[in-house]
């Protein structure tokens, strides 16, 4: 097996070498096309002589690489890119030890040096490229994934590291360097104090994309995680500030007092507007996608492109794009997600992954590659003074702000969790762009400040990238934990929120959880009624969490069905009969319908399984239309379900002559289900029994229920309670039936729900009763 | 308070005590602006009993769903004494401090020994909350109790999504508690043990803190 691995990797190793005479031949393409030129104007010099003129072959095959040299080189590198990561999983052991940061630079430093060798100039990476299309996919994708919880509960220590932490760290490593220019004297003393602060300001900033590629791979706990990522994140409105404000003045020369105050209202301007023009943005999303349940392929491309938007709109007035990027995600979020299908929901996750974990490869595999290709000015004292001055006041900075910081948490920072976000403080790619737009003129000494730049980023991420690993084991460093999260835990966070609220509201002080409480009642009230289509917007937390895990659970149940694991790692044989106390007989109608509700679960999805294996079809990507013997189907379904619950009135009995099944929990069911298929048969089809038929896996089925939907809804219209999500049909049905005849509509009505669009499911599907 | 610990319980009375000397004629002016009039009364009263009606004219828990449990607990004997079984009517400021105290967070040098303690305290508290009637488990219909009130605020999506919600809770503690059950097996309810597994990731003792000693003190960070 290792030896397979080995020769595959070889085998990539050299069809990445072939790719690559390819990319370096790409920058000449002269030899391809002088062909074609000289033939252009053999003719056209033919043409026009016509006394000459002799008839050539008509060219059958030509070269023509110019046309499509960009694009062919753009796809060049992102499939480089790709195979790199692709080769570096294959081998599990350095993959374990080193970064794939790290990895990436050193193939980028390969790719540089035999671009060099063919001759050719290798590409630098270009700061347009870099901020126009590679940063904006990773700050999305951590925006819009941002856990908006600890987040928020730690956003005081989190801007506190980001504002004053950079603060502090540009004017120290400015300072500091400017002293020692001018100490060293001959060659560096050249170099003025504002190019030094403005160098300092750069080289300061955490990185989100080095932090976010070492901080993933480590598993630390969430608390660190988002200290440092969120530090990262939000230092960006620090370093636009102070480098436009260095880089205006460091032709002026001094700064006045004035310029110093401007400076503090910059940056309020940048972060305060970034954000506001993000969330903006962020509400148009939400708004639109609360309409798109009509046409749902599209609906990725709104959270893109309206993202997208405000990152570009904010780069328009200088203001901070990553903070727009951020408070775009954050905002859209939840309204979108309740607004969109679980495929679109699938879609945007993925596409997200997919570009920024191509942008973050190509962002260092470019600066690899930009260092052998960038001009390089070594100078000994300037580079080892910004590395160990970056060290020094990044621990310093750690440590005095915690010491301040501590007095205000309840949960203090301690000096474990100190050392690891001083430690874990990477500098990165922005940086390096940030020194490469500077203009040359202004800036006399821009090529030392380059080396340095990418010795400091070099130095980051190769050596405490690759440290921070074992650091964290040595310490033991509490990691993230795995476990899923389950439904008490969410009911008591619940439980806490308000029960810390209301602990609040009897002292009398309004803290943290009173605005957050109220915040949330102005979001129920207004906001959501605006931004969420129809009846989601009227579901609670908690009910939108238990549909959310009930609906993985039968996701794992389907996809593991055809092999013969356990899904879930409870090997209990508890069942809901365990937990309900024993009653009297006369209301033995409970236990029984809750065998009867894991029968119906397992029904459904056997039958789902067989039809997912069955249904082989094409689907036009521009309608989704019905098929159109379901919508005769779902009608037949309808009107079965109407003539079956009239009956329902008069066959109590059928719910309490089922001979019992050995009760199962739902995990041995499971089991059962997906080692022996053929246990359970699947009636078929006649007329007096309706059978439930739910559509996972086919592309068109969303669709086509949804249409049904509609459909259904209108004719339920009348017979619908106060119309919210969940409501049973309000039939007339004696009340014991009613719970009875809900519990079993419960779970399929939850699955239709959460695999058809949500739109208020008030349709219901038939249930099969029981087994004969 | 003659709790599990009386050192615990001790320690904390002492401190609140101490620092509840420490507050100046200022602070105590600013206490009885900002609190609603009762808690004041009680202040200047100095142990004068407070009752349920008290509670109930705190304006802004009118729209907590939780808040008759709140109430509740703060005359619920089992929060006072270890074995106290019952509620009383009246409650002095030494209770209503006592109560308070649950919500005191941890020092920053804490070894895990205090840690496990304070977490303990803490969910002893919630347990006794949910537990209704002092028989030492949460029993379904408890359970659901809780979760209807929870969900009691949030518009009318109808009781049998609680009930659905509280089953599989009940569900979850079972099997984590127990594992297997033959079928005729009854699980009575959550004991405290099950309690304290199931909300083990939770941390409660980092979570359920106010800071309540720092009145005027607006912070955005816990």
């Amino acid at each position: 097996m290792d030896r397979l691995k080995r020769t595959t990797f070889i085998l990539f190793l050299m069809l990445v070498a072939s790719l690559l005479p390819l990319g370096g031949h790409a920058s000449s393409p002269e030899v391809g096309t002088g062909n074609g030129k000289v033939r252009d104007h053999q003719g056209n010099g033919d043409t026009t002589h016509k006394a000459n003129y002799t008839k050539k072959a008509f060219p059958v095959l030509s070269f023509d690489y110019k046309n499509v040299r960009t694009p062919f080189e753009i796809s060049l590198w992102v499939l480089l890119a790709s195979l790199m990561k692709l080769g570096f999983h294959l081998i599990p052991r350095v993959s374990n030890i080193v970064p794939e940061s790290c990895l990436l630079i050193v193939v980028g430093l390969l790719i540089g040096g035999l671009i060099k060798l063919v001759g050719e100039d290798p590409p630098v990476l270009s700061s347009k490229v870099f901020f126009f299309y590679l940063l904006p996919p990773i700050i999305l994708d951590a925006g819009y994934f941002l856990p908006m919880r600890p987040f928020t509960e730690n956003l005081g220590t989190i801007l506190m590291f980001a504002v004053v932490g950079t603060l502090w760290n540009a004017f120290f490593i400015g300072g500091a360097l400017y002293g020692v220019c001018q100490l060293e004297g001959d060659y560096l003393g050249k170099v003025e104090l504002l190019s030094c602060l403005l160098f300092g300001s750069v080289v300061s900033a955490v990185d989100p994309v080095a932090v976010l590629a070492v901080f993933e791979e480590i598993h630390i706990n969430e608390l660190l995680h988002i200290l440092v990522f969120g530090e990262s994140l939000l230092n960006d409105a620090v370093t636009v500030v102070l480098y436009h404000l260095f880089e205006e003045f460091s032709s002026v020369g001094t700064i006045t007092v004035t310029d110093v105050f401007l400076g503090i209202v910059c940056f309020l301007v940048v972060s305060l507007g970034g954000i506001m023009v993000g969330a903006m943005y962020g509400i148009l999303a939400a708004f639109t996608s609360r309409f798109t349940s009509h046409t749902r392929v599209i609906e990725p491309l709104f959270v893109f492109v309206y993202s997208y938007l405000a990152y570009l709109s904010a780069e328009v007035f200088h203001l901070s794009g990553i903070m727009a990027l951020i408070a775009c995600g954050a905002v859209m979020r939840p309204y979108v997600e309740a607004n969109i299908s679980h495929k679109s929901h699938t879609t945007i996750k993925y596409f997200l992954k997919m570009w920024s974990s191509v942008s973050d490869t190509l962002i260092f595999i470019f600066l690899g590659v930009s260092t052998v290709a960038g001009k390089h000015n070594w100078n000994w004292t300037f580079v080892i003074a910004t590395v160990v001055l970056c060290l020094v006041a990044r621990v310093l900075g750690v440590i005095g702000l915690t010491l301040v910081i501590n007095k205000f948490r309840i949960v203090k920072l301690t000096t474990k969790d100190q050392f690891i976000i001083a430690y874990g403080g990477l500098r990165g790619a922005i940086a390096f762009s940030l020194i490469y737009l500077l203009d040359e003129n202004h800036f006399a000494r821009k090529d030392m400040f380059l080396t340095a730049i990418i010795t400091v980023i070099f130095f980051t991420v190769f050596v405490q990238g690759m440290t921070i690993r074992p650091l964290v084991d040595l310490l033991a460093v509490k990691k993230k934990q795995e476990t899923k999260r389950s439904i008490n835990e969410e009911i008591h966070t619940q439980f806490l929120d308000h029960l810390l609220t209301g602990i609040e509201d009897i002292c009398g002080h309004y803290g943290h959880h009173h605005w957050k409480d109220k915040l949330n009642r102005f979001n129920k009230k207004y906001v959501k009624k605006c931004l969420i289509a129809g009846e989601r917007s009227k579901e609670p937390q908690l009910i939108a969490f238990y549909h959310k895990m009930e609906f993985k659970q039968a996701i794992e149940l389907v996809e593991s069905g055809g092999g013969s694991k356990l899904p879930s790692a409870m090997p209990s044989t508890v069942s809901m009969q365990n937990i309900q106390p024993k009653k009297p007989s006369q209301e033995r109608a409970l236990p029984q319908v809750s065998k009867a509700r894991e029968e119906e679960i397992r029904k459904i999805l056997r039958t789902n399984l067989q039809k997912t294996r069955l249904r082989l079809r094409s689907y036009n990507r521009h309608t989704l239309v019905a098929d159109p013997d379901e919508d005769g189907w779902n009608e037949f379904l309808i009107k079965r379900k109407r003539m079956k619950d009239l009956e329902k009135m008069s066959h109590v009995n059928n719910y309490l002559t089922v001979p019992a099944p050995p009760p199962d929990s739902p995990t041995i069911a499971r089991a059962r289900l997906a080692s022996d298929p053929q246990a359970w048969v699947i009636k078929p089809v006649t007329g007096d029994i309706p059978t439930i038929k739910v559509e996972l896996a086919s592309p068109q089925s969303p669709e086509s229920v949804s249409v049904v939907d509609e459909f259904k809804k209108s004719s339920y219209e009348q017979e619908d309670e106060d119309g919210d999500g969940l409501v049973m049909k309000a039939t007339s049905l004696v009340a014991k039936k009613d719970e009875t005849g809900e519990d079993d509509k419960e779970p399929q009505q939850r699955l239709q729900r959460c695999l058809s669009d949500p739109g208020p499911s008030a349709e219901d599907e038939e249930d099969e009763p029981f087994l004969p | 308070m003659r709790y599990a610990r009386p050192n615990n319980a001790e320690e904390l009375k002492a401190t609140i005590r101490a620092t509840w000397a420490l507050i100046t004629p200022e602070q105590c002016h600013r206490l009885i602006d900002s609190m609603p009039r009762r808690i004041a009364a009680v202040i200047q009263a100095k142990g004068a009993p407070t009752k349920r009606d008290d509670f109930n004219k705190v304006q802004d828990l009118k729209d907590n769903p939780i808040r008759s449990q709140i109430v509740e607990a703060f005359f619920d004997r089992r929060n006072f004494q270890k074995d106290g079984v019952g509620s009383m009517e009246e409650i002095g400021f030494e209770e209503f401090l006592t109560v308070m105290s649950y919500f005191r967070a941890p020092a920053l040098h804490t070894t895990e020994e205090q840690r496990e303690e304070i977490r303990r305290a803490k969910l002893r508290f919630l347990f006794n909350m949910h537990d209704t009637d002092n028989d030492g488990t949460i029993t379904l219909e408890e359970y659901r109790h809780v979760v209807e009130e929870l969900l009691s605020r949030s518009g009318s999506l109808g009781k049998e999504t609680a009930k659905g919600i509280a089953d599989a809770a009940m569900l979850e503690v079972a099997s984590i508690s127990v594992g297997h059950m033959a079928p005729d097996e009854f699980y009575e309810g959550i004991t405290f043990e099950d309690f304290l597994k199931i909300l083990k990731e939770l941390e409660i003792e980092t979570r359920m803190n106010i800071r309540f000693l720092n009145m005027d003190t607006t912070v955005l960070c816990k």
